[in-house]
């Protein structure tokens, strides 16, 4: 089977993530070899990716945390239901 | 499964990124221990059993509410609703799994109390919504500028692109790439099926690619970076 550069497209997710199986996984490879722009569009996708899962992105804003575990604490402290 | 996760050098992301990262991975053995003496009395661990889903509920809570106001609401009623349902909870899931279930619902309970629903509510976008899915096409930008993530700009950028990706997109990215949970975890704390995550993910890296890359490039490192090459 050979494939073209929409083929390996429609499966970029799936190859960044490891869940293509082994011979649709090395046909993509292949192409890769010689495929500038799917190299480049493979390549950017994950920076993507990387950057996203980078914690400096998406910060808890502050404050968030401590009136969380300060309603926790009047939960906690207030006297049971009977 | 294998996910792409890359651990840059320490001097770069720093120690403490890492260390958090760790602590908020789900461990059930001390998950069932916490609970256990917080049934028989030990109240104050909820806080240690809570904290490593913080992020998660914000997320989640982020992603279906849009309002961080409203966020911090609901993620306490959440919390509140977990403690009281803790004796519910039998460990047949993750108890990240379970909680984020509660924030799905508490979540989803608010937003029918909102009168004025956003135009991209929950009903509108499908996954058979029809979207150009066309790659952004570069010459080349294999190094990633994670040191400009130091920048706001950068974060502004990245922040802002998912922020205008449709709803059923948004919610899986936040989850998946952002809160690195696993896919059966998102469709769990989502209530849809894997396949849809998978569909959803790919048209929202997608558009965040074809969105982003153009932009990004210019953060690129000038010289060569850690990551020069395809896994």
């Amino acid at each position: 089977m050979r494939i073209d550069c929409n083929h390996v497209w429609e499966h970029i997710s799936g190859y960044i993530d490891s869940e293509l199986d082994a011979s649709l996984r090395s046909e993509i490879d292949r192409h890769l070899e010689t495929c500038e722009i799917c190299s480049a569009v493979l390549d950017s996708t994950r920076n993507v990716v990387i950057l996203m899962a980078d914690d400096r992105v998406f910060e808890l804003p502050a404050g968030f945390s401590d009136r969380l575990h300060a309603h926790i604490d009047r939960e906690i402290k207030a006297p049971e239901q009977p | 499964m294998e996910r792409y996760i890359v651990t840059p050098p320490a001097a770069k992301t720093g120690h403490a990124t890492e260390l958090l990262r760790r602590m908020n991975m789900p461990n059930p053995e001390f998950e069932a221990e916490c609970i256990r003496r917080i049934l028989a009395g030990e109240k104050h661990l909820f806080h240690d059993l809570i904290r490593p889903c913080e992020r998660s509920i914000y997320f989640l809570l982020l992603s279906l509410l849009k309002n961080e106001s409203d966020v911090d609401d609901v993620a306490q009623e959440t919390v509140i609703k977990v403690y009281q349902n803790l004796d519910k909870f039998r460990g047949d899931s993750q108890f990240r799994t379970w909680v984020l279930s509660i924030a799905r619902n508490e979540g989803l309970g608010r937003l029918r109390k909102i009168s004025t629903r956003r135009e991209d509510s929950l009903d509108a976008a499908t996954d058979e919504q029809s979207g150009d899915y066309t790659p952004a096409i570069l010459t080349s930008w294999r190094e990633i500028p994670t040191e400009a993530l130091e920048q706001k700009e950068l974060g502004a950028i990245l922040r802002s692109a998912i922020e205008g990706l449709p709803e059923i997109y948004r919610n899986v990215v936040l989850l998946r790439d952002i809160e690195e949970m696993d896919i059966r975890q998102t469709a769990a704390a989502l209530d849809i099926s894997e396949v849809a995550v998978k569909v959803r993910l790919h048209r929202a890296r997608a558009l965040l690619q074809r969105n982003l890359a153009p932009k990004l490039k210019g953060f690129a490192p000038k010289r060569k970076g850690w990551f020069g090459g395809r896994a």
